[in-house]
């Protein structure tokens, strides 16, 4: 999926490891005599920030390539948000979210 | 004295070491991370405490002297321990040996009170016990006492070493009470990797454990270590097949557990019985050891890491089925119920039974003794917190995030105040 919102020309993104469930079965795992229901599973949690024109494309990579057709693929989450900055040189807004071209970027 | 000997015998005194860092492991990947530390320390405490108890008069209480449950103190801070030979090795060679026993034999205890004992009434207990518990059971069964002259088989430690260390573990169990998690929360091991690791660990170490109580790099040795190498291996193949056939699925954690208990079974045997029967002894011990564990979780016993299903069982079953498969052709002494000694298994018996009663009521008196002066749990309160940062100011896994370093300040003690971790992990 990173190399589908790479072809998308997405360039920045955060990645986090998470617990959670959506409607799948629970796992049922034994332990020494004692059987555990595992009521969370292993997730992962993507931030990305995106210019207007861009969330159609963003959406449209995620969900062509992480699609598994099992339950449990998770969902995509379109949020608002006021503004944006860049730290590295205080652009903001629009600005701040296309990428910069050449070698030293990101 | 013979080269040989000492040689083989300096490379079993280190495997028997080894052996309790492996249970530290073994015991650690078992528990919750916010109590591996503490598990491990308990291990590890062994090898301080009850090192310096044997030498102080451990040793000279297990094997000087002519008594009939103990020996005496003529051994005490090591007067007499030279170069000297002892057998065909160097009397510090013996010394050093039968003090690796002592040490992972008390470890042992550990694994049934992990994650709610305070740690300096721990470090008392393990000093007590050495001197009280396993000095006089050693000297009974291999210093020349009472149970060695009724007969009692024991190669390297089924008795003296398991059946005691489990006894003792069940009653501190029982003792120090169960986790306040126990039969409410899940409580799922944190490394299993580290279980395995262990494992393997013990199972190495264990031939110097097994093959080094023959005392010699002799024929008995060799045949130690086969029946070390082939009994487990029957017990890790049973314990699978016994998952399997269950419905249930071969899980590393039972693995690991069965490695133990077939390395435990064995151990009595070692050098008594032939390779076909050691092959037998730890196919057999399987299954009382995998049912004694499932009965365990359905009481309220927190023996937390099943030390009395593996070692108290194991034990047990190995000594008396030593008892059975005894044969003098292979062992040169004694034979047992198959091979026309009915007896045997009698005075087999009788020495389980003895050392469970002995250990438990010494274990017992020992625990409620320290409890007068020191306080032996944990509260519930830093039972949440866990044992690693409440005994020892110290996580296993920190990342270090939001850790803030506390600088002396001018004109104050050497030692800072303690660095509070504030970042992740908490009460769990």
């Amino acid at each position: 999926m990173l190399e589908s919102l790479f072809r998308a020309e997405i360039r920045g993104l955060t990645v986090q490891r998470v617990q959670g469930h959506g409607g799948e079965t629970e796992r049922v795992e034994t332990y020494r005599g004692a059987t555990v229901k595992m009521g969370l599973s292993e997730k992962v949690r993507i931030e990305i920030g995106v210019s207007d024109h861009f969330v159609a494309p963003t959406v449209e990579a995620i969900l062509r390539s992480a699609r598994t057709g099992a339950v449990g693929d998770g969902k995509v989450f379109v949020l608002p948000v006021e503004k944006v900055f860049r730290i590295r040189t205080g652009e903001e807004d629009e600005a701040a979210v296309t990428p910069v071209e050449g070698p030293a970027a990101l | 004295m013979n080269s040989a000997d000492i040689a083989w015998m300096l490379v079993a005194t280190a495997l028997v070491l080894l052996m309790t860092p492996a249970l530290g492991f073994f015991y650690g990947g078992l528990v919750r991370s916010k109590n591996s530390l503490n598990t491990m320390m308990m291990s590890f405490a062994a090898l301080g405490v009850v090192a310096m108890a044997w030498a102080a008069a451990g040793y000279s209480l297990a094997f000087s002297g002519e008594g009939t449950w103990i020996g005496n103190l003529g051994h005490a801070l090591l007067r007499g321990v030279d170069l000297a030979p002892h057998g065909t090795i160097p009397h510090v060679l013996f010394f050093s040996y039968q003090g690796t026993f002592a040490i992972i034999t008390a470890a042992l205890i550990s694994g049934a009170i992990v994650e709610r004992m305070r740690f300096a009434p721990y470090l008392v207990f393990l000093t007590a016990w050495g001197l009280l518990v396993y000095a006089p059971l050693a000297h009974s069964v291999w210093g020349g006492g009472w149970l060695s002259r009724l007969g009692a088989l024991d190669f390297a430690g089924g008795t003296v070493v398991h059946v005691n260390a489990a006894a003792a573990a069940g009653v501190a169990a029982w003792v120090l009470g169960p986790r306040k998690d126990h039969a409410r929360q899940a409580m799922l091991p944190h490394n299993v990797p580290f279980t395995l690791l262990g494992a393997g660990l013990l199972w190495f170490g264990w031939f110097g454990f097994n093959a080094g109580s023959a005392l010699g790099a002799n024929a008995s040795a060799a045949l130690a270590f086969t029946n070390t190498l082939f009994a487990p291996a029957a017990t890790l193949t049973v314990w699978t097949l016994l998952d399997l056939s269950r419905g249930g699925k071969a899980t590393a954690v039972g693995a690991a557990t069965a490695i133990v208990v077939g390395l435990v079974a064995v151990t009595p045997a070692a050098g008594l019985v032939g390779p076909l029967s050691a092959i037998a002894i730890g196919g057999v011990a399987a299954l009382p050891s995998y049912f004694a564990l499932l009965w365990r979780a359905r009481t309220r016993l927190d023996d937390s890491l099943d030390v009395v299903a593996a070692h108290g069982v194991g034990g047990a079953v190995g000594a008396l089925l030593t008892g059975v498969f005894a044969q003098k052709a292979w062992n040169g002494a004694s034979d047992g119920l198959l091979f026309g000694n009915p007896r045997q298994l009698a005075v087999q018996a009788a020495a389980v039974a003895v050392t469970a009663i002995f250990s438990a009521a010494m274990t017992f008196a020992i625990l409620r003794a320290i409890a007068i002066f020191l306080p032996l749990r944990a509260s519930v309160r830093e039972e949440g917190l866990g044992q690693d940062v409440v005994q020892h100011g110290e996580e296993a896994y920190s990342h270090g995030e939001g850790a803030i370093l506390v600088l002396p300040e001018p004109g104050a003690p050497s030692l800072p105040a303690p660095v509070v971790a504030l970042g992740t992990g908490g009460a769990s």
